[in-house]
């Protein structure tokens, strides 16, 4: 008879199985099981947090920054409802995470036990699927079935609640072999004639544009490669969401920026005018589209995305094709490469009006803000930041807020995977996390919070599980002490009535860092930042940086809610000197 | 009134579309949660749900058929099929328009009539051409099954008042197409 293995056992069989070699975590009453097996089991290392949304979110900077699944365990009770706020992150931004929680013992379930809830019935609206391991017999194959839910298809979080009575219990194990053949649920449904049907729309665009997200990184980093090559043969200008920056050189010539309600002039005016519009791996976010009546009224709209529900779930599109974005743009570029291989010439001078136009959006230069020198404007304070950080191959995450939409404006990234943020369910708070999870999964790499004062504090325990496991992390606090996204929305569309978004009294970050066993900087004058920074980067602790920046500086441009692309709000500075300032008011 | 000037963090909502009935048929495995995972999705994203009903049509393969009625933009009603798709204890999603010609719907009603002789007599009477059968007759009163589509038996419990209708339980409607067709 083969050997019989308790379930708890069987949960570190399958993760081995898995190859995981990390998990997040924070042990309580119903997973002692699980935690007690963890000794017997070396090539997992276990990461202690300090509060259990601190270990979805590091799973996730995990996921997000290596392209595997990030795992988490938390126990029954407050540890998966701590948990509900990293699944629907996950959710919402597209991470495979599982998840797996204690349960109190199955015949506790239902009479109200210590610290019992209904975990499966609390997380089933923000996962993909969930499971309550009722048979020690079903252990195995649903844990194999989570990883393979978490990870196929679009992405996302899985939970498998396992009762503390099924860690004990014994049956047998029989080794997991990866299957080729994925479930019913793979969507890889697209067809050579819509292919053909895309490239004909190309070849007769004479205003097209590249509209990308995280389905390109999702895909893996053979997508982004092939992406640059399509760019490259179609000569298209191309544009990105918050979630796919990376996936194409943010410093490519091509490259227009980040579009959506913070995104630049020209990326913007691009989406608004052009007459092919091919998103790839986006969803037609509200924080993208704008006004949705008069979204990109003039395209031709073609949506490549894995997953069917997002096609017309916003806009309607005119050619929907359903598959992996690395199988579909290799299909695209033999293509072409077959049957148009003079596409490069003769597309050039079709589109050669449509770059005249783009190059005369790029000089409102709407990135462009009024430096000081006496306060530090957090604009540059990010541009110091990327010059000084740009050739270590830097992985940057962030918390919610303006300081993540500056990151996102003046931070250039040109490789997938190195931006981690919370884009979908906006969660302040998750970037101190998500930096531990990506220094976990990357020791030698310099791995940075963009960070606002407000976000960070939601989640700053887990500068405890920093320095516990030497994670040089570097939080780099934009300090305004205000809700800064919140005062902005208050000034222009509130009347200036700043209501609650001033945090009146806020801790001494040095001091902060140095009760936490790490180091502590302050910047408060642009003289002295760089020095600083550098300082920052050269110190092997986790750091705490405090930059002090102008208060009341907003982020532009913008697009007011409720608006189309083509009526963006500029900064201070084009305001100035175009004088719209009363026409700019009225948008609003 | 929507006021032009909006002060909401997201956009003001677009002009609705045309609403129609669907029926929309699902195959899921019969597990624990599968219908609380059904209906939470139409809760959750603002879906309509008319009616619903749900049994186990495959012991062996444990398969359960739930037939949702909803109202929705044709936009809407593709969004619920793709969504329900991605579940993943649902097998397949068949869906139709409640108008459809090949598609056979039946709703099943007990009505329970307490009236004198006459009255119980016309209950009956009026409700024979829907498949009327008597389940249960007193000298005071009679519950009667019946069988037709939604809106008949609407309008029967309105035209059964008069007669004594005191009581009502109706399912929800299920369907099947006509000829040897089966649903994909």
């Amino acid at each position: 008879m083969s050997k019989l293995y308790s379930g708890a056992e069987i949960v570190f069989k399958c993760l081995e199985d898995q190859k995981v070699d990390i998990i997040f975590g924070y042990p309580g009453g119903a997973v002692l099981p699980i935690y007690d097996e963890l000794k017997n089991h070396q090539s997992i290392k276990h990461i202690l947090v300090r509060h259990e949304q601190g270990a979805g979110h590091a799973a996730e900077g995990y996921a997000r920054s290596t392209g595997k699944p990030g795992i988490f365990l938390v126990t029954s009770g407050p540890g998966a409802t701590n948990a509900v706020t990293a699944l629907t992150d996950a959710y919402m931004d597209s991470v495979p995470l599982v998840c797996i929680s204690g349960q109190v013992p199955t015949h506790l379930i239902g009479t109200d036990a210590f610290q019992e809830c209904d975990t499966t019935g609390i997380t089933r609206p923000c996962t993909k699927h969930n499971w309550l391991v009722k048979d020690i017999k079903d252990l195995s194959k649903i844990i194999h079935k989570a990883f393979e839910v978490a990870t196929t298809g679009r992405p996302g979080p899985v939970l498998v609640d396992i009762p503390k009575d099924i860690q004990f219990q014994k049956t047998k194990y029989s080794k997991y072999t990866k299957q080729k053949k994925l479930n019913g649920k793979i969507y890889n449904q697209y067809t050579q004639r819509e292919i053909d049907e895309l490239i004909k729309l190309m070849n007769k665009a004479s205003k097209p544009i590249f509209y990308t997200g995280g389905g390109v990184i999702n895909s893996g980093p053979k997508a982004s490669e092939l992406l640059r090559d399509l760019v490259s043969l179609t000569g298209f200008p191309i544009t990105s969401t918050l979630q796919g920056l990376g996936s194409y050189p943010g410093n490519d010539n091509q490259f227009l920026g980040m579009l959506g309600m913070h995104g630049t002039y020209e990326a913007n005016n691009a989406m608004y005018e052009c007459d092919l519009m091919i998103n790839i791996g986006a969803r037609f976010d509200d924080r993208i589209t704008g006004k949705l009546d008069e979204f990109s009224p003039k395209s031709k709209k073609v949506h490549i995305d894995i997953d069917p529900s997002s096609i017309n779930k916003n806009v309607k599109v005119d050619l929907p094709i359903v598959g992996d974005v690395s199988k579909v743009i290799s299909s695209t570029i033999k293509t072409i490469k077959k049957t148009k291989p003079n596409f490069e010439k003769s597309n050039k001078q079709k589109i050669s009006k449509w770059w005249e136009k783009i190059q005369k959006w790029r000089l409102v230069k709407s990135l462009d803000f009024i430096n000081s020198t006496e306060t530090i404007k957090p604009q540059y304070a990010i541009q110091r930041l990327y010059e000084l950080t740009k050739n270590k191959d830097a992985y940057i995450t962030t918390e919610v807020g303006q300081h993540q939409m500056w990151a996102a404006q003046h931070y250039i990234f040109d490789k997938p995977n190195r931006l981690m943020t919370s884009g979908g369910l906006g969660t302040m708070g998750y970037g101190l996390p998500a930096a531990v999870g990506v220094q976990v999964a990357h020791p030698n790499k310099l791995v940075i919070d963009i960070a606002g004062e407000a976000s960070v504090l939601m989640t700053m325990q887990e500068m405890s599980t920093a320095v516990q496991y030497s994670l040089p992390i570097k939080i780099f606090i934009l300090n305004n002490e205000y809700m800064g996204m919140v005062r902005q929305w208050q000034e222009l569309l509130h009347d200036k009535n700043y209501s609650e978004s001033y945090t009146a009294a806020l801790p001494d970050f040095v001091k902060l860092a140095e009760a936490y066993g790490c180091v502590g900087f302050r910047a408060e004058t642009p003289e002295e930042l760089d020095d600083k920074i550098i300082d920052m980067i050269n110190t092997d602790q986790p750091v705490i940086f405090d930059c002090k920046v102008d208060k009341e500086e907003n982020c532009f441009p913008m697009i007011p809610s409720g608006k189309p692309h083509n009526q963006m709000l500029l900064g201070p500075k084009d305001q100035k000197e175009k004088k719209i300032t009363g026409k700019g008011k009225t948008l609003v | 009134m929507t006021s032009i000037k909006t002060k909401s963090a997201y956009s003001i909502p677009s002009k609705q579309g045309k609403f129609d009935t669907h029926i929309i048929v699902v195959w899921v495995d019969n597990e624990t949660g599968v219908l609380a995972r059904v209906v939470g999705l139409f809760s959750g994203r603002g879906y309509n749900i008319e009616s619903l009903t749900v049994a186990e049509i495959d012991p062996k393969l444990n398969i359960s058929r739930i037939t949702i009625v909803t109202t929705g933009s044709p936009q809407v009603i593709e969004q619920i099929k793709l969504q329900l798709k991605k579940l993943v204890p649902v097998h397949k999603v068949a869906d139709f328009m409640r108008g459809d010609k090949k598609i056979i719907f039946k709703e099943m009603a007990l009505l329970k009539v307490v009236g004198n002789n006459l009255k119980r007599e016309k209950a009956f009477k009026a409700c024979k051409k829907y498949n009327a059968v008597i389940l249960d007759k007193t000298n005071k009163s009679i519950v009667i099954q019946i069988t037709a589509l939604r809106r008949e038996i609407d309008q029967m419990t309105k035209n059964l008042k008069k007669y004594g209708l005191k009581s009502i339980s109706r399912t929800g409607a299920v369907a099947m197409t006509r000829g040897s067709k089966v649903f994909h």
